[in-house]
C-alpha cells in the first residue's frame, strides 16, 4: 500500500509541532533486560531484551500466542517475571534495591512505579457499578489526590476529545462497546501516565465501532508525546501512528524497524508469512 | 375468636422477642460474615487458614448445641452467666456468620479478575480495590443468599425457647399448655413466622432490585434462587 | 474438665450418636422421595395443585422446623393419629427438608435443555417414560453436590429432636449432665463430636462433588 510522505509520523508531528522523540541514543524509558516469563512448562517470553525511548510509539504485532500481551501484562504488573528485570526510567519495575541486591518488588515500590504507567484493556474493563465520571475521577482522587473540581473538569476534558462529554452521567452498560472504550481511554489518560499500554484495544469491537477508537488513538498520538506499546491487529494504524514495530513470533523478536520497512520490505520470512496471512486473510 | 383476642398480646410479644433475636442474630453474622469472608480472600496464607477454621467450626457445630454450650457450660469456665437472649443471638451470630462468610468469600471471587486487574492498572490502593470496585459488585451476589440466611437465622431463633426465652415458640407452646387448643396455639405462631419471613423478604427484594440498579442492571425477572445451600442447618 | 466422666459416659453419648445419625438417614430419605415428587407436581401437576404445593412448601421454608416438630407430635394425636417422638422427628425433619430438596431438583430439572423434551416428543415417548428415563437421570446427577450439602444442615438440625423427647444425642448429653451438673464436659463433648461427623461428611461430599462434577 502506497503511503504518501506527509502521512508519515514524522511528517505529521513536524506539522503538528511535536517534538520528534529522543533518538536511540539517550537513556530509554522502559527496559526489558533479558526476561523470562513461564507458565509452567511454557515458555512465553524466553530472554527478551529491548528498549523504548521516551515519546516513542511502539506496535507490537505477532501471531497470537508469541508473547505480546504479556509484555504488556508484565509492565502493568499484571503479571510477574520468571526471571531478568524490567526498568522503568532507570528503575526497576519488576524488582526493588534492598541494599545493593535486586529483590522481587513489594506492593509499595509497584505501586510508585505504576504511577506512570496506565493501560487499556480488550475488554474495557469500565467499573459497573459507577458511572463513567466516576470510573474516570476515582483514581485521580483517592491515588493522586486531585480536588474533585479538578478531577471533574478533566474528566469532561477528556470526555470532550472523546467525543462523548454528553455521556458523562451515563452508566458504563447504557453505552456501545466503542463508546465503552472511548471512556476507558479518557480513564488512563485522566492519571497522566507517561506510557499508556494498548492491548488489543479494537479486538473486541464490532467492525463499524472500530475506526472511532482509533480515531481517538490518533488524535492522542498526534497531539502529545506520551510513550505508547500497542498489541493491535490493526496494520494500518499500527503503520499510521507507530515510530517502531516489533514482530514477534514465540517468545522472541523476530524482526524490528520503522513500520516503513516492517510493512514494505519486511527482512525475515516469518514475519512476510505474517503479513500476508493478516493482510489477505 | 377468643383465642384471638385473648392470645394475640401474647403472640405479638412473643414475635418482638423472635425479632429482637433475628435481629441481633443477623447484624452479628453480617460483621462476621464481611469479615471472616474477606480474609479468606486474602493472599496471606495465615488468613485464609483462620477464616477456613473458622467456617469449619461454626458451620460444622449445631447452633442449638452452641447455644446450649454458652447457656450451660460456659458459666461453668468464666462463672459469668450469660443472658439467655444474648447467648442466643451469640450463638445463631456465629454460626450463620459462618454461612455468610463462605457466601462473602464466593462472591468476591466471582468478581470478573478483569475488574481487578482494572484497578491494579489505574493504582488503586489495596482498601480502595476493595472498597469501591469489588465489594459494591459482590454485594449484588451475595445479597440473595443473604435473604435465605436471614430467614434461616429467624428459624434458628425459635430453639432459644428451650432456655425460657419467651419468644414466639415459647409463646405457642404456653399458649398450648393453658388452653389446651393444641391446633390453634401452634397453627397462630406458625402464621406468624411466616408472616414475618415474608417482610424479611420483601426488604430484601428491594435491596436486590437498588443494588442490581447501581450495576446498571436491569432489573432481573423475579428468578427465584435456590435457598441457601445447605441453609444455615436451620441453626440447630 | 472431669476427663474421667467424659469417658464413663461416652458409650451413652454414642448411642445418642447413633439414634442421631438414624434420624438424619430415614429423614433424609423421606426428604429426597418427598421432594422428587413435589417438584414433578409443581411441573407437571394442574395448576391449582401446582400452586398449592408450591405454598405448602414455602410456608414449611419460612417457618421453624421445631415448631413443625411441636405440631406434629401434640397436634396429630388430636386427629387420631398418634406418633412416636422418633416417628414424629424423622417425618419432620423430612418434610421440612423436602421443602429444599425440591428446589433443589427443580434447578436441576430446569437445567436441563429444551431440546431433551422435544427430542422425547419427537421420538413419541411417553411423559412418565420420559421423566424417569430421560429428565431424572440428567437432572438428579448434577444436583447431587447440593443434595449432598443438605445431609449435612439436616444433621445438624437433628438435635432438636430432643425438645420432643427424642434420645439422640443432646438429649442423652443433657440427662447425664443434668444429675451430675457436668454440662462443660458434657455438652463440649456433643459438640466436638458434631464438628467431627460434619467435617467428616464435607470431605465425603466433596468427594462426591469432584467425581460428578466432570460430568
Amino acid at each position: 500500500m502506497p503511503q504518501s510522505d506527509d502521512n508519515t509520523p514524522a511528517a505529521r508531528e513536524a506539522a503538528a509541532g511535536v517534538p520528534k522523540p529522543r533518538s536511540e541514543e539517550g537513556s530509554p524509558l522502559i527496559r526489558f533486560d533479558k526476561v523470562v516469563k513461564r507458565y509452567g512448562d511454557n515458555t512465553v517470553l524466553d530472554h527478551l531484551d529491548f528498549s523504548v525511548q521516551p515519546g516513542q510509539r511502539v506496535s507490537l504485532i505477532g501471531p497470537s500466542g508469541s508473547g505480546k500481551t504479556t509484555i504488556l501484562r508484565l509492565l502493568m504488573t499484571l503479571e510477574h517475571v520468571t526471571d531478568g528485570v524490567i526498568w522503568v526510567n532507570g528503575d526497576p519495575l519488576s524488582h526493588e534495591y534492598k541494599g545493593t541486591d535486586l529483590v522481587k518488588a513489594g506492593e509499595q515500590h509497584q505501586r510508585e512505579v505504576r504511577k506512570k504507567i496506565g493501560m487499556v484493556f480488550q475488554q474495557f474493563n469500565l467499573f459497573p457499578n459507577m458511572t463513567v465520571r466516576r470510573n474516570i475521577t476515582e483514581s485521580p482522587i483517592h491515588t493522586l489526590g486531585v480536588s474533585r473540581d479538578e478531577a471533574d473538569q478533566r474528566a469532561a476534558e477528556l470526555l470532550d476529545m472523546v467525543g462523548l462529554k454528553e455521556r458523562i452521567d451515563a452508566h458504563p452498560t447504557q453505552l456501545s462497546g466503542g463508546q465503552q472504550q472511548r471512556v476507558a481511554i479518557a480513564r488512563a489518560l485522566a492519571m497522566r501516565p507517561e506510557i499508556l499500554l494498548l492491548d488489543e484495544v479494537t479486538s473486541a469491537l464490532d467492525p463499524e465501532l472500530v475506526a472511532g477508537v482509533l480515531d481517538v488513538l490518533r488524535e492522542i498520538a498526534r497531539t502529545t508525546d506520551i510513550t505508547m506499546l500497542s498489541v493491535t491487529h490493526e496494520m494500518q494504524f499500527a503503520k499510521d501512528v507507530s515510530h517502531r514495530v516489533l514482530m514477534f513470533d514465540k517468545g522472541k523478536i523476530v524482526e524490528e524497524g520503522p513500520p516503513d520497512q516492517i510493512f514494505g520490505a519486511p527482512a525475515e520470512d516469518r514475519t512476510r508469512e505474517f503479513l500476508h496471512a493478516v493482510l489477505e486473510g | 375468636m377468643d383465642f384471638i383476642t385473648d392470645s394475640l398480646p401474647l403472640y405479638i410479644n412473643g414475635a418482638l422477642y423472635t425479632l429482637l433475636i433475628t435481629v441481633g442474630g443477623c447484624a452479628l453474622a453480617f460483621v462476621i460474615a464481611m469479615s471472616v469472608g474477606i480474609l479468606g480472600t486474602l493472599r496471606s496464607r495465615v488468613a485464609r487458614a483462620v477464616a477456613s477454621i473458622y467456617v469449619e467450626v461454626f458451620r460444622g457445630v449445631a447452633a442449638l448445641v452452641l447455644m446450649f454450650w454458652m447457656f450451660y457450660a460456659m458459666p461453668l469456665v468464666t462463672g459469668y452467666l450469660l443472658d439467655p437472649v444474648f447467648a442466643a443471638i451469640l450463638a445463631l451470630g456465629l454460626n450463620v456468620g459462618a454461612y455468610g462468610a463462605e457466601n462473602v468469600r464466593g462472591a468476591i471471587k466471582a468478581v470478573p479478575a478483569a475488574q481487578y486487574e482494572a484497578t491494579i492498572a489505574l493504582n488503586f490502593t489495596p482498601a480502595q480495590r476493595l472498597r469501591s470496585v469489588i465489594l459494591p459488585q459482590a454485594w449484588a451476589q451475595m445479597l440473595p443468599t443473604f435473604g435465605n440466611l436471614i430467614i434461616e437465622l429467624m428459624k434458628g431463633s425459635a430453639v432459644v425457647s428451650l432456655i425460657a426465652v419467651s419468644d414466639l415458640t415459647f409463646v405457642g407452646d404456653q399458649v398450648r399448655a393453658f388452653t389446651g387448643q393444641t391446633l390453634a396455639a401452634y397453627t397462630a405462631a406458625l402464621v406468624m413466622y411466616f408472616l414475618l419471613a415474608q417482610v424479611f423478604l420483601y426488604f430484601m427484594r428491594m435491596a436486590e432490585r437498588s443494588a442490581n440498579r447501581r450495576l446498571g442492571r436491569e432489573p432481573l425477572k423475579a428468578k427465584k434462587s435456590t435457598p441457601a445451600v445447605a441453609g444455615a442447618g436451620g441453626a440447630a | 474438665m472431669d476427663w474421667g466422666f467424659i469417658g464413663d459416659n461416652f458409650p451413652a453419648l454414642i448411642e445418642g450418636l447413633q439414634l442421631t445419625i438414624l434420624a438424619t438417614a430415614v429423614g433424609y430419605v423421606v426428604a429426597l422421595v418427598l421432594g422428587l415428587l413435589v417438584a414433578i407436581a409443581r411441573r407437571s401437576a394442574p395448576r391449582p395443585v401446582a400452586w398449592t404445593v408450591h405454598w405448602i412448601m414455602e410456608f414449611i421454608r419460612c417457618t421453624p422446623l421445631l415448631v413443625q416438630l411441636f405440631f406434629l407430635f401434640y397436634v396429630l394425636p388430636g386427629f387420631g393419629i398418634s406418633l412416636g417422638p422418633l416417628a414424629a422427628g424423622i417425618i419432620g425433619l423430612g418434610l421440612h427438608y423436602a421443602a429444599y430438596t425440591a428446589e433443589v431438583y427443580r434447578s436441576g430439572i430446569e437445567g436441563i435443555p429444551k431440546g431433551q423434551w422435544e427430542a422425547g416428543r419427537a421420538l413419541s415417548i411417553s411423559p412418565g417414560r420420559m421423566w424417569t428415563a430421560v429428565i431424572l437421570p440428567q437432572a438428579i446427577r448434577r444436583v447431587i453436590p447440593a443434595l449432598g450439602n443438605y445431609l449435612i444442615a439436616m444433621f445438624k438440625d437433628t438435635p432438636l429432636l430432643f425438645a420432643i423427647t427424642v434420645p439422640e444425642m443432646l438429649f442423652k448429653a443433657n440427662e447425664l449432665a443434668g444429675t451430675n451438673f457436668k454440662y462443660l464436659e458434657m455438652i463440649s463433648t456433643v459438640g466436638v463430636l458434631f464438628i467431627i461427623v460434619s467435617v467428616l461428611s464435607a470431605v465425603v461430599i466433596r468427594f462426591l462433588e469432584r467425581r460428578y462434577a466432570a460430568v
